[in-house]
């Protein structure tokens, strides 16, 4: 045992089936302490469950576990808990109407005889997130705080636990960009203070800017291990996805025809008087794809909601091939060739518990053919499920599936074949790629880019900078619900966009796209 | 004016100005007609206690994430158990026991119904209903006898203040009994760490789960201890109360608990509070039909308690927030 003694943790041949899957092959991994480990790998490749495993959130099948050379077994989460294990699951565990406090303390309470001393925990709180630099208000509830606050409230609940190896599953994926490099100054402090930190994730510059040791996965096993001044995304790519992937992507220049898709002075005020959006006007052109480059939280999500007929707004127009749309009328905007990838894939994009093939039908069930009198028409429906499941690559056992049982990038996929098939003048991706692993991002993106050469206009709304300067011909940045610039993407630089989005107008280059 | 924005802040403006004018109101009618206003006061109490159990029994299952609308069932259990051992060894002791063992038992099987074999919990609960009717029914039969019911408990100097004394301190032990476990359940629910892990895994089992909480357990308990609060009530009603058993003399009280739980907003204090207001439109109606006052057939009497918890649950309770998991079988992973 000698060998690991620096080893805080170290797993030998974990294996794990599930049923019709081999989730973990033989995964040998180590961490040293102190240490930033990245666990990368595309959706599915056994990070999530090799954690489990440790975590004693699952069994495995075989192998063996050591923590600071000595083997152990870990049977529940319990049992890692006492031996210094904490982890942030992806979705937090944390009771929405309890505060901080109470989170922090359940199953770990604070008190004598069963009765709770919140004084007490109140006061370890606060010397706990003290000493690491984490702030918080032990009294706040947790509904009432953002995101970015739970996370560390989570982190937090691990190291009240005395945590000495933290576990952090997808950190990043529901954080803003500022969030994430709070996220990560915590991180470096906690590594500072001798903490070991896992941590998984599928966003190559996240894992070049944070990790020491990078370790990838994919379909189960270990492919590789490497450090990011060894490497670079290329590498890292090729070797989550096992062949060569284009990270840039591949087009020509756009050749932009008639405008399809007009927005006049949209104005959105919202109830407590502020404007979410101010006086945004743009035009997309068959064939060209503008981005909107933005912070997020500045209008984006309004922006989306009101050109697609899910919310009113106070004053504007918006035209489709010339004419004057409706307000909250999605289904005429749809008809007169409205294509929308909504922000929120599980919530607005899909049915979850629904079969692919009423989620596929979502916005045709009324037309021909797949209506007959008052019933719908299964065998046309089910044909042209399977027709579009196999156009657009959606990888399912069948088409009469939940659509939840979906990965994040096949149900996007299924959004994209459902969205895809009817006459589309303008197409509106608000957050296309976000949490999708590499290959769902390239197929994706490689989509997109069809459809504009097809003559589709497309309205990209992103908050990943790169995505927005590889696919757009035009970048329009909204600060504060206004559209404070509108570049050529060729001249474009992140330097200038960035100037823009942190809201300086120096570089103001006319109001109107 | 900060006093009033501080209480509104803290949701008791309301509560304190409804107790003050009630609290007004008594005292008018007290100097009016002293026998009458005791009367339909004591009643209040009488009538508001099988109810007020029935909605503890109802928090504690909730608060764990389990919908019971069994309780109806579990009280009907108990009030014939209870009034069947009081029959055979009249021990009233005993008797009371054996009606919380009742409900404890039928909590169990709801329990097991729900959390074991993850059923869905409106039929469980349905399933105690029908069993409580059914069985209860098949098997009384009219005629029997018992030595007698439980008496009050003079609780000595304090039954000598005028009003107070006959209403509160002048009452049977089971009476008691509820208005302190609404303060036990009150303390047990947000200040220990029973209370606090039972409320975890109502809200969000996997995460109480993940901290090492074990869900199942937690919820086994919740329901069991909440039927043997709803046998409690039962016996209330055979040995406290009436002195015997009738078909069905539960009357709806275990659905009208789960309104005054509702509208208590799962917390004890609450509930008591929704319990007093409907055993008061009880009392009242009863007095009213008794001093003929009003010349309206009785049946439109004997509606008020009805429409009142009609008209409270959609007007006044606002925005009730069940507890998240409320009704939904965990599963671990």
């Amino acid at each position: 045992m000698a060998i690991n003694n620096h080893h805080v943790l170290e797993t030998r041949n974990i294996t794990k089936h599930f049923p019709g899957v081999l989730a973990n092959d033989q995964v040998n991994m180590h961490l040293n302490e102190g240490e930033i480990l990245a666990i990368l790998g595309e959706n599915g490749a056994g990070k999530t469950t090799l954690l489990n495993i440790i975590y004693g959130l699952y069994n495995q099948d075989e192998g063996e576990i050591f923590i600071n050379g000595q083997k152990t077994s870990i049977d529940n989460p319990n049992d890692a808990i006492r031996k210094g294990i904490g982890m942030v699951h992806q979705h937090f565990m944390l009771v929405q109407v309890f505060t901080v406090a109470e989170n922090m303390i359940l199953g770990a309470e604070v008190g004598q005889a069963g009765v709770l001393d919140m004084q007490e925990a109140r006061q370890r709180i606060k010397d706990i997130s003290e000493a690491y630099g984490l702030k918080v208000d032990p009294d706040a509830v947790i509904e009432e705080l953002p995101v970015g606050v739970q996370q560390r409230v989570e982190i937090l609940k691990a190291l009240f636990r005395e945590a000495r190896i933290l576990i952090l599953d997808e950190p990043t994926a529901v954080l803003t960009p500022q969030e994430i490099e709070e996220l990560f100054d915590v991180m470096r402090e906690l590594k500072s203070k001798g903490v070991s930190i896992i941590f998984i994730t599928h966003k190559l510059n996240e894992v070049m800017e944070i990790a020491d040791r990078i370790m990838v996965m994919r379909r189960g096993r270990v492919v590789g291990e490497t450090n990011p001044t060894e490497s670079n995304q290329n590498d890292l790519a090729n070797m989550m996805v096992g062949r060569e992937v284009i990270l840039r992507v591949d087009k020509q220049a756009a050749q932009p025809k008639e405008p399809v898709f007009e927005v006049k002075h949209l104005t959105i005020q919202e109830e407590n008087k502020l404007h979410s959006v101010r006086d945004v006007s743009f035009t997309v052109r068959a064939g060209e794809i503008l981005g909107i480059a933005g912070v997020q939280g500045n209008g984006q999500t309004e922006l989306a909601e009101a050109v697609t007929g899910l919310r009113s707004y106070n004053a504007g127009d918006v035209f489709i091939r010339g004419q004057k749309m409706p307000q909250e009328k999605p289904r005429a905007l749809v008809e007169n060739g409205l294509a929308h990838i909504p922000e929120d894939r599980q919530k607005h994009g899909l049915v979850l518990p629904s079969p692919l093939t009423d989620n596929l039908i979502l916005c045709s069930y009324y037309k021909h053919p797949f209506v007959k009198g008052l019933t719908l028409n299964d065998e046309a429906i089910e044909d042209f499920s399977e027709e579009r499941i196999e156009k657009f690559d959606v990888r399912t056992p069948s088409p009469f599936i939940p659509a939840s049982n979906l990965s994040g990038g096949n149900q996007q996929k299924l959004i994209v074949a459902r969205e895809l098939s009817r006459d589309v003048a303008i197409l509106i991706a608000n957050q296309p790629t976000r949490g999708l692993d590499v290959g769902s991002i390239e197929y994706i993106h490689k989509t997109l880019v069809e459809m504009r050469d097809n003559g589709v206009g497309i309205l990209l709304i992103s908050a990943e900078l790169d995505e927005i300067m590889s696919l757009s011909d035009r970048i329009a940045v909204m600060y504060e619900g206004e559209i404070v610039g509108t570049l050529d993407a060729e001249d474009a630089t992140r330097e200038e966009l960035g100037l823009l989005m942190a809201g300086s107008k120096k570089e103001r280059a006319g109001k109107t796209a | 004016m900060n006093l009033i924005s501080y209480l509104r802040s803290k949701k008791l403006l309301l509560p304190i100005i409804l107790g003050l004018v009630g609290l007004a109101a008594v005292i008018v009618f007290y100097i009016l007609s002293p026998q009458v206003t005791v009367a339909v006061l004591g009643s209040t109490i009488r009538q508001s206690t099988p109810i007020l159990l029935g909605a503890l029994c109802g928090i504690m299952c909730e608060r764990s994430g389990i919908v019971n609308i069994g309780i109806e069932g579990q009280m009907l259990m108990a009030a014939f158990i209870s009034f069947m051992v009081n029959v055979w060894t009249s021990n009233l002791f005993v008797s009371v026991l054996a009606g919380m063992a009742a409900g404890a038992a039928m909590g169990l099987l709801h329990a097991f119904m729900s959390v074991t074999l993850k059923l869905d919990q409106i039929i469980g609960g349905t399933v105690l209903n029908i069993l409580g009717l059914g069985l209860t029914g098949f098997f009384y039969t009219a005629g029997l006898t018992t030595a007698g019911k439980i008496q009050p408990l003079n609780l000595g100097f304090l039954a000598e203040i005028p009003l107070i004394g006959p209403v509160l301190f002048t009452n049977p032990p089971i009476t008691y009994a509820a208005i302190i476990l609404v303060f036990v359940l009150q303390f047990v629910l947000f200040r220990t760490t029973w209370g606090l892990r039972t409320r975890a895994v109502g809200e969000h089992p996997r995460a109480a789960d993940t901290l090492g909480v074990n869900v199942f357990m937690t919820r086994y308990v919740n329901v069991i201890l909440g039927g043997a609060i709803a046998g409690l009530a039962g016996a209330f009603l055979t040995l406290e109360a009436v002195g015997s058993f009738e078909r069905a003399m539960t009357n709806g009280r275990g659905f009208v608990a789960l309104a005054v739980m509702i509208f208590g907003k799962w917390n004890p204090i609450g509930a008591w509070g929704a319990a007093l207001l409907f055993g008061f439109a009880n009392a009242i109606q009863t007095q009213i039909q008794f001093a003929g006052v009003l010349d309206i057939p009785h049946q439109f009497i004997g509606m008020l308690p009805y429409l009142l918890t009609i008209i409270v649950l959609a007007g006044f309770v606002g925005r009730a927030r069940p507890p998240a998991a409320d009704g939904v079988p965990y599963e671990k992973e």
